[in-house]
């Protein structure tokens, strides 16, 4: 076996395999737990490292195994997979460290953290799915893996949310399955490939293409949280912090993003897709869904589902990049699957922090958080001003890229005004709260947590937020230095038009 | 095939149909399992019915071992569905509610 | 070479006289002759990988007379599966019985079974297949009343055994019909022989309805709930997964090797819509019903569905390279769907040992209680939900595919229905199980062996089969039954 097949297929075990031993570890042995999730977790950060620089060697990396004639599982990674990929393996890191110190003392943590590894597993097979055909056996897997985690508190709420989340992602994915294997029997195998397939396959009919497309989006679209598609990610709130930080800003949501991209890109071709008129309508729904999720977070008092509806919002930016056509639109989304996570994993595990430290739950809890925690809100406020837009922050690059592709389009003006207004609604859900947090009168707080010595809340859950709100700041601030996720997302995207 | 062959194997069909029904809608077990029984030799009627060559003609002897085999298998059968009736028979009157049952 | 059939068939019964007469001996003896079968087993489909079929006449006789056994791919497959699901059975009725007196009384019918189904695979002949039905359907009701004290679990065998010698019956009056019509019982004599005339037609009926009765298509289904979801869980998990799969086989070989010139496009509609409606009756009643083993049988009920809906598919395909990979689809869905009904129901045996009910409204806790037996139950739900990477997916995405191929979209309506439906009730499951029961509830463990031979059936549904699925396409496209399909 050659490096290049091995690299990808370490890269899945490295989580994979701690993951099973996690699931054969009695509850007492925490100790070897959590140094066997670091240990898998610094392994993938290592190995993606070596990725990275294969890849930008234009050094080919894929493994194939045929399940059956004509159906192969392939890894294969391209300057998207390795985008995803880096993401996912450095906020698991973060986020490992993050829940080892939040379920600290709390049952069933063997099967939380199994669930975990696999739930990342599955994130990066699916970042390095090479067809159709793998990218929905990853897209199921993570369903399954994600399931237990939401259920995890098992409190009736727990298990009715888990429930619908259940119910939404399995419709779904039985959509995508549809729409890939009808395009699968029209069109072949399906391999993606930069610029697209499906433009270079002669006679097949527009028509068919179009309902494909509709069934693939709405397949996607419930993981991604389009609207009318997103009821489920609200609800789903109620599972532990980290689960939420990783749902929102790595694994489901993202992943349901990722493939929008994908299909746009790698199947269809964003120029063929333009040419049989499907993208007008889904960068419609996308701008539909930015503004209505701004408006729904608006009127959250619940910290967390003010922070799920902005992720409604959020992550339909990257499908909006998706749907305009030209590089410029290509780099503002697809660099919004980096910017995006990184801020919204630092704002769950600071509102993680709130809840575990204080029990502070909702928004009109918040006053004078900031002199109690000022750490957990610093990072909270970089975060948010982030989210709105406010340079130097990650976020600003992405609207920025956004706007200039969609003046750049020819039929892209209509954009700006939904920028515009978002960025409007953004800093008005985000700046009460800030106003709050710094400015209004300290109060009592729900409860204490007891921490034993003077700090504001546990290292493992003070420092993550921390060190992502760095992040954020810093793939803003340094966005034209190398290896930067703006400077790759360019790479990506001269690749992706063939430039 | 002349036609008295032809005869009993119609009047085995016939046989095996009465039977058959009568297995399936008689609410009694033991009447069931006469029935079964009745229904099996009206196979055997017909199979037998079949081993007829010609007059002149020793029949052909493999749907007799069939037949044979075939009476052996229906006698363990009845016996163990008498068998199995027996112990529900013998078990105490619990008040049956059917669970579930379509 | 082909002795090894004789191995394959002498070796179960062997075990069940020997297990009659020395029960001291029994339960080491199963656990030997259940690991001698999966080798013996996995020596036989290694034998047939090269694309060989296995002939054996018993005592030298010739077919019509004597008893004549054979063996392809198909065959071979399904052997193996058996001997794989009896085995793993096998490790956990050692442990699930725990009153000596009834495991001496479990052996001889556990083996007596084991033989009635291996020949049952291997027989040559049509009259031999009669006798192999009644010896399964025997020693299958029989077990069905291990260790039963209640009234319920009686009546239900006895109402399995009944319309199995119903079944039989009229399995044997088409075999009667097919000898006064060709003169032969031989399989293989009989292949070329079969034309379209009327007594063909009605041997047609009478031997499919025979089957389709053990098979428990719908309408002929009714038994089969109460039998599966009150049988001790070992037996259970054996007559879900092989009994009524064996039966199933019979019935491949019959319409696609025998009776292929008389089967129409119509005959396999029915067959079809027959199946269709068996995949939404059977998964709606799952969803409502009140107990594990009673949503697990009416699971079969519509597991069994999908292998009719893939008849119509089949017969549709166009060319002989793609009926010959929808074939293998056909077999790897109920390879996967015997295996992981298998683990699903070894895994509601430890629930229901241990709690003493199996009632789905008051499964809180199970989570925590039994993590491995609920894990197995979890991932054999992937497998017959039909996720990935289970084989049971690989089958559902080419019966997709198929269907689209051909046309026929509606079947690909009723697939995926039936999947979110398997998938809704398996979540009821989930989440019944998820719910903790609170701190001051006491845990208690379970022993491993009890819990392992579930969670590897589990495993190897869902990962082995799905992975692996490549090497099944390579024997089954050797083998004659996808070759004269």
């Amino acid at each position: 076996m050659s490096m290049g097949e091995l690299l990808p297929l370490m890269i899945l075990c490295s989580s994979l395999i701690p993951g099973l031993i996690i699931f054969a570890l009695s509850e007492e042995q925490h100790r070897l737990r959590s140094g066997l999730n670091m240990v898998g977790a610094v392994a993938k950060l290592l190995l993606v490292a070596g990725l990275i620089w294969g890849v930008y060697q234009e050094q080919v990396f894929e493994a194939r195994w045929t399940l059956a004639p004509g159906l192969d599982f392939v890894l294969h990674v391209d300057a998207l997979s390795v985008l995803f990929v880096s993401l996912s393996t450095l906020l698991w890191l973060v986020t490992t460290v993050y829940a080892i110190g939040y379920l600290e003392d709390s049952p069933d943590r063997s099967r939380f953290f199994g669930f975990f590894s696999l739930c990342v597993t599955a994130t990066v097979g699916l970042a390095m799915a090479g067809n159709l055909f793998t990218f929905v056996v990853f897209y199921e897997a993570l369903t399954l893996a994600t399931y237990p985690l939401v259920a995890h508190k098992g409190t009736p709420e727990a298990v009715r949310g888990a429930r619908i989340y259940l119910g939404y992602t399995l419709a779904g994915g039985l959509l995508l399955l549809i729409g890939a294997v009808w395009l699968r029997t029209l069109a072949g195998p399906l391999e993606f490939s930069e610029g697209g397939i499906l433009g270079d396959i002669p006679g097949l009919d527009p028509d068919n293409l179009r309902w494909i497309f509709l069934l693939l989006m709405a397949g996607l679209g419930v993981k991604a949280a389009l609207f009318p598609l997103h009821g489920w990610l609200p609800r789903a709130m109620v599972a532990p912090a980290p689960v939420s930080a990783l749902l929102h800003a790595v694994a489901v949501v993202k992943a349901g993003a990722f493939g929008i991209v994908r299909v746009v890109y790698d199947v269809y071709g964003v120029e063929f897709s333009a040419h049989l008129g499907v993208l007008v309508p889904l960068g419609m729904l996308a701008a539909f869904t930015i503004v209505y999720g701004s408006v729904r977070a608006l009127s959250q008092d619940h910290l967390k589902k003010r922070l799920a509806y902005s992720t409604v919002s959020q992550v339909s930016y990257i499908a909006l990049g998706a749907s305009i056509l030209g590089p410029l639109a290509t780099i503002g989304g697809v660099v919004h699957l980096v910017h995006q996570g990184i801020m919204k994993i630092t704002l769950f595990f600071a509102a993680g922090n709130y809840a575990e430290t204080l029990g502070v739950h909702r928004v009109s809890e918040m006053d004078g958080i900031g002199r109690r925690m000022p750490a957990t809100t610093l990072a909270f406020t970089v975060a948010a001003l982030g989210m709105i837009g406010l340079p130097p922050v990650a976020g600003f690059i992405s609207k920025w890229y956004l706007g200039l592709g969609a003046l750049e389009a020819s039929q892209g003006i209509w954009v700006i005004p939904v920028l515009v207004a978002s960025s409007l609604l953004n800093a008005a859900y985000f700046l009460p709260i800030l106003y709050r947090a710094w400015f209004m009168p300290q109060r009592d707080w729900p409860r204490q947590m007891h921490i034993g010595y003077r700090g504001e809340t546990l290292p493992s859950l003070q420092w993550p937020p921390v060190i992502t709100a760095t992040l954020a700041l810093l793939v803003g601030g340094l966005a034209a230095a190398p290896f930067s996720p703006l400077e790759w997302v360019e790479l990506i995207a001269l690749r992706e038009y063939r430039l | 095939m002349g036609s008295s062959p032809l005869l009993y194997a119609v009047t085995g069909a016939l046989i095996f149909g009465i039977g058959l029904l009568a297995s399936l809608r008689d609410e009694a077990l033991l009447a069931r399992i006469i029935a079964i029984n009745i229904s099996g030799v009206g196979v055997f009627l017909m199979l037998v019915s079949f081993a007829y060559r010609g007059f002149e003609l020793a029949p052909d002897p493999i749907p007799h071992a069939l037949v044979l085999t075939g009476i052996v298998v229906a006698v363990a059968a009845s016996g163990l569905a008498l068998a199995l009736e027996k112990r529900l028979a013998e078990l105490p009157k619990s008040k049956t509610h059917k669970e579930d049952s379509p | 070479m082909s002795t090894i059939l004789i191995v394959v068939v002498i070796v179960p019964l062997l075990a069940s006289l020997t297990c009659l007469m020395l029960p001291r001996l029994s339960d080491r003896l199963s656990l030997g002759t259940g690991l001698v079968q999966l080798i013996t087993g996995g020596l036989l489909i290694q034998s047939l990988a090269s694309g060989i079929s296995h002939f054996h006449e018993l005592g030298g006789w010739s077919p019509g007379l004597g008893i004549a056994l054979r063996a392809d791919a198909l065959a071979g497959a399904l052997v193996l599966l058996c001997a794989i699901v009896s085995l793993a059975a096998t490790v956990y009725a050692r442990r699930y019985f725990t009153c000596v007196e009834t495991r001496y009384r479990f052996w001889p019918l556990w083996w007596l079974l084991s033989t009635a189904i291996y020949a049952l695979l291997l027989s040559a002949d049509l009259f031999n297949l009669y006798v192999t039905l009644e010896l399964l359907g025997l020693s299958a009701a029989a077990l069905c009343t291990i260790g039963a004290a209640k009234t319920e679990a009686l009546r239900s065998a006895l109402r399995y055994l009944m319309l199995g010698l119903v079944g039989s019956l009229l399995f044997l009056a088409g075999v009667s019909m097919v000898y006064a019509e060709y003169g032969t019982l031989s399989l293989m004599a009989l292949a070329g022989q079969i034309a379209q005339t009327p007594a063909t037609l009605v041997a047609l009926l009478l031997l499919s309805s025979g089957l389709l009765v053990k098979c428990a298509l719908v309408p002929l289904h009714f038994w089969l709930p109460a039998a599966h979801g009150s049988a001790p869980a070992p037996v259970s998990a054996v007559l879900s997964a092989l009994v009524v799969k064996v039966a199933f086989y019979l019935l491949l070989r019959l319409w696609f090797e025998l009776f292929s010139p008389v089967m129409t496009s119509l005959f396999a509609t029915l067959i079809g819509g027959l199946g269709a409606i068996a995949v939404i009756w059977g998964s709606l009643r799952a969803l409502t019903a009140a107990r594990l083993k009673l949503l697990a049988a009416y699971s079969t009920l519509s597991q069994m569905g999908y292998l009719f809906v893939f008849i119509p598919v089949l017969a549709a395909l166009p060319d002989e390279e793609t009926r010959q990979l929808g074939f293998g689809a056909l077999v790897l869905f109920a390879l996967s769907h015997g295996i992981a009904k298998a683990a699903l129901f070894l895994g509601i045996g430890v629930i229901q040992l241990q709690v003493g009910h199996d009632r789905i409204d008051q499964l809180a806790g199970s989570a925590q209680r039994f993590p491995i037996a609920f894990f197995a139950i979890g991932l054999a739900g992937v497998a017959l939900v039909g996720l990935p990477p289970s084989g049971a997916f690989l089958a559902k995405w080419s019966l997709i595919s198929n269907s689209l191929l051909t046309g026929q979209w509606w079947w690909m309506v009723v697939t995926l229905t039936g999947t979110l439906l398997a998938a809704a009730y398996f979540i009821r499951v989930l989440g019944a199980g998820f719910v903790t029961l609170g701190p001051e509830a006491p845990v208690k463990g379970v022993g491993v062996s009890l819990q392992a031979p579930a969670l590897v059936l589990a495993c190897l549904a869902t990962f082995g089969l799905g992975l692996g699925a490549a090497s099944l396409w390579d024997v089954l496209a050797m083998g004659s039954a996808g070759g004269q399909l």
